[in-house]
């Protein structure tokens, strides 16, 4: 087995060389960049990645560059886990049967996708996979929104956002549905260990991350990633946005091991309202007009119910 | 040239990140890596940038925030020290600005055509916390 780079503050982190170059096309201030850096630079041991298509995908592999520097490979939009599912099936194979060139180095295989490419479009594929058992990664980075073509809803957008197929105007107030459970619902699948990360809380991710690398089996990684474009923020802020969610407790940092045991593991010393993380951002603006300013309060309502329901839920271990 | 058929395409596509074989990719600096043609390293964006952001060592504790939070791994650091900014690949987003935590900020935006030593002797001095009302 490979050991676990050991990395004990920011300083000893900063050593490691990066995986993953500059002169990609993301926008100024994307967070996609800085979750996959912090996912990279978690391990020192080779890697196969994949990407479903989405913001990370068409920007880091324009032709005639690539901005990996690991072995990537991109098919369609919903079977990026798939890919490397099959990679790791190979690897397997050609383990078993002592064919392997460089035995010693075990590499690990993460597959990174947008909100979309897992929440809709390559759901199926994603719990094929988790039912298979690969031992694999799968990163979602979610951003709310279809980015990529133009900030059409996913099924991760939440409820109030303006997107472009469910805009806010004078008869809507934008999305409608809330956002779908990912977390619980690829714990269901039995997965060894599933978990949400922010790249502001660089360390709790950076654990994280290195707990799926050594769990054996599929393992998910939600990753908040704030979209400076889509959700309507200065490019800088990247940061602050990503706190405020945090600390508002909208996404809530917590990991669930073998399906049933769930753990919390960032609690805000000041938990912020939720109405100030929604009025930082412009998708949210038209919350703060006469007309739906009881969502704010419905807002709120959801957020405490499911800090109540995680609290309860690491309480009883179950 | 020959007009190609449709099974004349070849199949698939493979850029190679590197000239030649390089062992242990997550332990070479980039200064020691033999990039190819095809790695957006030797590609650059610094015409995205309308704001720069320079460095000031005078005021740097090397807590390395800024590398952590960059996106366009324009942060350069070695041996634990920030060392300087890679503007090939820096947009000009400014979160390093944002998350420097020093008084004053070792880091600071500034118009992209700033000369950088009139832009250090401008640097602002040490803000003074302001007092809060009521207390003495």
């Amino acid at each position: 087995m490979s050991e676990i780079k050991k990395i004990k503050n920011l300083k000893e982190f900063s050593t490691s060389a990066d995986r993953f170059e500059g002169a990609n096309l993301l926008c100024p201030g994307c967070a996609h960049s800085i979750i996959v850096r912090e996912v990279l630079n978690a391990t020192n041991d080779d890697l196969i990645l994949s990407a479903s298509t989405g913001c990370l995908e068409v920007c880091t592999a324009v032709y005639p560059y690539t901005s990996w520097d690991a072995s990537w490979i991109h098919i369609g939009f919903e079977n990026g886990s798939t890919a490397v599912a099959g990679a790791e099936a190979m690897y397997k194979a050609l383990k078993t049967k002592g064919r392997l060139k460089q035995p010693d180095r075990v590499p690990k295989f993460v597959a990174f996708g947008g909100d979309g490419a897992t929440y809709d479009i390559g759901f199926q594929w994603i719990s094929g996979c988790f039912e298979r058992g690969h031992n694999m990664m799968y990163v979602c980075l979610d951003n709310e929104v279809y980015a990529n073509t133009g900030g059409q809803r996913s099924s991760s957008t939440p409820i109030g956002s303006s997107a472009t197929t469910s805009p806010a105007g004078r008869v809507s107030y934008g999305e409608k549905q809330n956002k779908k459970d990912m977390l619980a619902i690829m714990a269901a699948h039995g997965a060894p260990y599933v978990a949400q990360v922010a790249p502001n809380k660089w360390k709790d991710m950076v654990a994280k991350i290195q707990k799926g690398f050594a769990a054996e089996g599929p393992v998910y990684i939600n990753a908040m990633s704030a979209c400076t474009t889509e959700w309507k923020f200065a490019p800088e802020d990247t940061i602050a946005i990503s706190d405020l969610a945090t600390d508002s407790l909208v996404f809530p940092l917590y990991e669930i091991i073998n399906g049933s045991e769930l753990n919390i593991t960032y609690r805000p010393k000041n938990i912020v309202p939720v109405r100030d993380y929604l009025g930082a951002q412009g998708r949210f603006k038209h919350l703060f007009t006469k007309q739906y300013e009881y969502l704010l309060d419905e807002w709120q309502t959801r957020v405490d119910a499911k800090w109540v329901q995680l609290q309860r839920r690491e309480e009883a271990r179950v | 040239m020959e007009k190609a058929g449709w099974d004349g395409f070849e199949i698939g596509a493979m850029l190679r990140s590197f000239d030649g074989a390089i062992q242990d990719i997550a332990t070479t600096l980039p200064e020691d890596r033999a990039y190819s043609q095809a790695n957006s390293f030797t590609a650059s964006v610094a015409d995205w940038r309308i704001n720069k952001p320079l460095f000031n060592k005078d005021y740097c504790i090397d807590c390395q925030f800024c590398w952590i939070y960059c996106p366009d791994m324009s942060i350069i650091s070695r041996d634990k020290k920030m060392v300087g900014i890679d503007f090939d690949h820096c947009k000009g987003c400014g979160i390093c600005v944002e998350v420097c935590p020093t008084n004053p900020k070792s880091l600071l935006m500034f118009p992209e055509q700033k000369d950088e030593d009139e832009a250090l002797a401008q640097w602002p001095q040490k803000e003074k916390k302001e007092k809060e009302a009521g207390v003495e």
